[in-house]
């Protein structure tokens, strides 16, 4: 009996040693363990309303306390103010263009990138914000306080942004110069990735072909997707997120894709490395706004004004890898993140070389479509000349078929 | 009292089935300003050659699926009682799985140093290209659509009444004609039911061309969601080809029940 008391006493203590080791190894880690608000009094006006705000987000787009070490920010909002939120995801902004369009749910609190953010200012879809109840906002970064977007400032709060660059496998690209017509090179045949979305992917050509990323021409469009076409023949497929998989597991070796993405891609894989291309490239900023319709405006400002916390915008960046315009959460940052050149580039290339989306005219948007499934559906990589007289012979000799059928059974009928 | 208790069901497809099609067919034939045009109808044509491919595809992995299914369907319905229902659920238990996460799989073991490549390279066999391609689709068509086949053909084919089979040897029917002229047409009606459950699904599918095709393969069902979730938001042309599509599906169905017919009168 001794003996056992004994050994579950080792084994008591072995444990309490393995946890305060683990313990003192969080403590390494910088991770933001709780958020610290300035003004707490503010938060506590709706702790006993029962209120609670629905939230449409990017997906893994927000600390969700998966990862070990780090905090559940809708929990913690939760706790502080008393609002439950009701956290659902999307995919792109078009889901949640359609979504918002096509009416039947209500959302306090959407997330969508900049020329979605514009277009749904013009097609009067946002609630304009009341800044004083965002007393946080002070907290954006300059250059992000005035965006062509939201020029008034009325409808929008930044919470991440990013640039479009090219994720490359370090063992099977040699070039040391790697720019935007790398993914035209056919020395990668059928080892290139390509954006499974007409915006970005014309974007890239726009920008080779140097024309404005905003062009609403409809003579450059033509040309850039003729020059998507071309590179057709080398690409290997067209995705978007399962770039994760190709290019870790070493399927691929050429992927255009957003910077905070290639950060996370980077931590995961020694082979991954990741450019902004000298050139130029495309600057997105995702923001906070209210939906018309919504149902609890001050909560949903009051949650914006909790993501623009420092502690809060840290966490955001830590967790999702991208790039936060809280200049009090930047300033946190270690200076090996704020000098890696991929997250933070420089002012000069952020004002010389990049070029925020615009809403493009529907007559535009329509054009891009319609050229963006003319070339997926082009058919130069394998000229399939049977299918047509195939489908032909099969309708022809199932016709005569049923006719010959017919004919058999009508003189059994006689008989 | 019959009428009282079919209500809910009128009511469900009246609300689920009816207004749905009413609607779809509302939004093919206006404008976003929900005036009445056939343009939307007149720019589906442009994607012919996306319809035909479509319906291609779907053909061929229906005609891969008969031609798996049918010896699998009499070698079930052949094996003892006593096995038959575990045979069975060996057959079913893919279908257990989520069918983006079977496909998902396909992509792990077609890919380049995926798990086939990999097996080949060990013979030296150099790399072959096999995911991102039409194979890759109709193969990822028939593996998730087969269980719809083999289903209806085996019920069809236990029903049979084992006394048909022999009156047909006793009058001298060889094991090849026996086939021939009696299990086929007494099978016709599984045949159908099959062809229908993966022809159907097959031809509207748009994930899996999305997956395994590499996304340079369009389907019809990667165009509809396009005109929904791509960069212009049209659902008015998003209808009009789901409409052209239903019609299309129609037509197909109308041709093989032709057949169906026909053998029914035959053997009355």
């Amino acid at each position: 009996m001794k003996k056992i008391v004994l050994l579950l006493l080792t084994i008591t203590a072995s444990m309490y040693i393995c946890s305060c080791a683990h313990i003192d190894d969080e403590e390494t880690d910088t991770g933001v363990t709780s958020v610290t608000v300035e003004d707490s009094d503010y938060y506590t006006r709706f702790k006993n309303d029962g209120l609670s705000i629905n939230v449409y987000n990017w997906g893994e787009y927000i600390p969700d306390g998966s990862e070990e070490g780090t905090l559940n920010l809708n929990d913690e909002f939760t706790r502080l103010t008393g609002i439950r939120v009701n956290y659902t995801t999307y995919a792109t902004n078009e889901e949640l263009y359609a979504k918002l369009k096509g009416g039947g749910a209500t959302y306090d609190v959407v997330i969508p990138s900049d020329y979605m953010i514009s277009r749904m200012i013009k097609e009067d879809m946002l609630e304009p914000l009341d800044f004083t109840q965002i007393p946080n906002y002070k907290n954006i970064m300059d250059k992000f306080q005035v965006t062509e977007y939201d020029p008034d400032t009325m409808y929008s709060v930044p919470y991440t942004w990013g640039t479009v660059g090219i994720i490359y496998d370090t063992t099977a690209v040699d070039e040391t110069e790697i720019d935007w017509d790398i993914l035209w090179n056919e020395k990668y045949a059928d080892s290139v990735l390509m954006f499974d979305n007409p915006r970005d992917a014309f974007a890239i050509a726009e920008n080779m072909l140097g024309f404005s990323l905003n062009t609403e021409n409809t003579d450059e469009l033509r040309k850039a997707a003729e020059k998507l076409k071309e590179q057709k023949k080398i690409v290997q497929a067209y995705v978007m997120d399962e770039i994760f998989d190709k290019m870790g597991a070493g399927e691929a070796v050429l992927a255009p894709y957003y910077a905070g993405d290639a950060i996370t891609l980077m931590d995961d894989f020694e082979h991954i490395g990741f450019v902004i291309p000298k050139s130029g490239t495309n600057l997105f900023i995702d923001a906070m706004c209210i939906p018309r319709g919504c149902r609890n405006k001050e909560a949903a400002e009051m949650y914006i004004n909790f993501m623009c916390e420092a502690d809060s915008a840290k966490a955001v960046s830590d967790f999702i890898g991208y790039s936060t315009p809280n200049q009090k959460a930047y300033e946190m940052l270690e200076d090996e993140v704020k000098n890696d050149g991929i997250s933070y580039p420089d002012d000069d290339f952020i004002a010389e070389k990049t070029t925020i989306f615009r809403n493009l005219s529907d007559e535009a948007n329509l054009t891009m479509q319609t050229l963006w499934t003319e070339m997926k559906s082009s058919e130069e990589q394998t000229p399939n000349r049977v299918i047509v007289p195939a489908f032909m012979t099969v309708c022809i000799i199932a016709s005569l078929v049923i006719l010959i059928r017919r004919y058999i059974k009508k003189k059994k009928d006689i008989f | 009292m019959k009428k009282l208790t079919s209500a809910p069901y009128i009511l469900w497809m009246a609300v689920f089935i009816i207004v749905p099609l009413l609607m779809v067919a509302y939004f093919a034939f206006t404008n976003d300003t929900g005036e009445f045009t056939l343009d939307n109808l007149a720019a589906v044509s442009q994607y012919s050659n996306i319809f035909i491919r479509s319906i291609w595809l779907a053909a061929i992995s229906t005609v891969i699926c008969l031609i798996i299914a049918y010896p699998l369907a009499i070698i079930l319905a052949r094996t003892d009682k006593s096995y038959q229902s575990t045979v069975l659920m060996i057959v079913m238990l893919p279908m257990w799985m989520n069918f983006l996460l079977r496909t998902y799989a396909w992509m792990t073991l077609l890919g380049n140093n995926g798990l086939i490549n990999g097996f080949l390279g060990i013979f030296g066999i150099a790399p072959k290209r096999m995911l991102n391609t039409q194979g890759a689709i109709v193969l990822g068509m028939v593996y998730n659509y087969l269980p719809y086949m083999i289903l209806p053909l085996y019920t069809v084919i236990e029903k049979i009444d084992k006394r048909i089979i022999e009156a047909a040897q006793d009058l001298g029917c060889n094991s090849a004609m026996t086939m021939l002229k009696v299990i086929v047409p007494l099978s016709m009606p599984g045949i159908m039911s099959g062809i229908t459950m993966v022809f159907v699904p097959a031809i509207s599918t748009f994930i899996i061309s999305r997956m395994l095709g590499g996304g340079s393969n369009l389907l019809i069902g990667d165009l509809i969601e396009m005109q929904f979730l791509g960069n212009s938001y049209n659902p008015n042309l998003g209808a009009a080809i789901s409409l052209v599509l239903m019609v299309i599906i129609l037509l197909i169905m109308t041709i093989l029940n032709q057949f169906d017919d026909d053998e029914d009168r035959v053997l009355m």
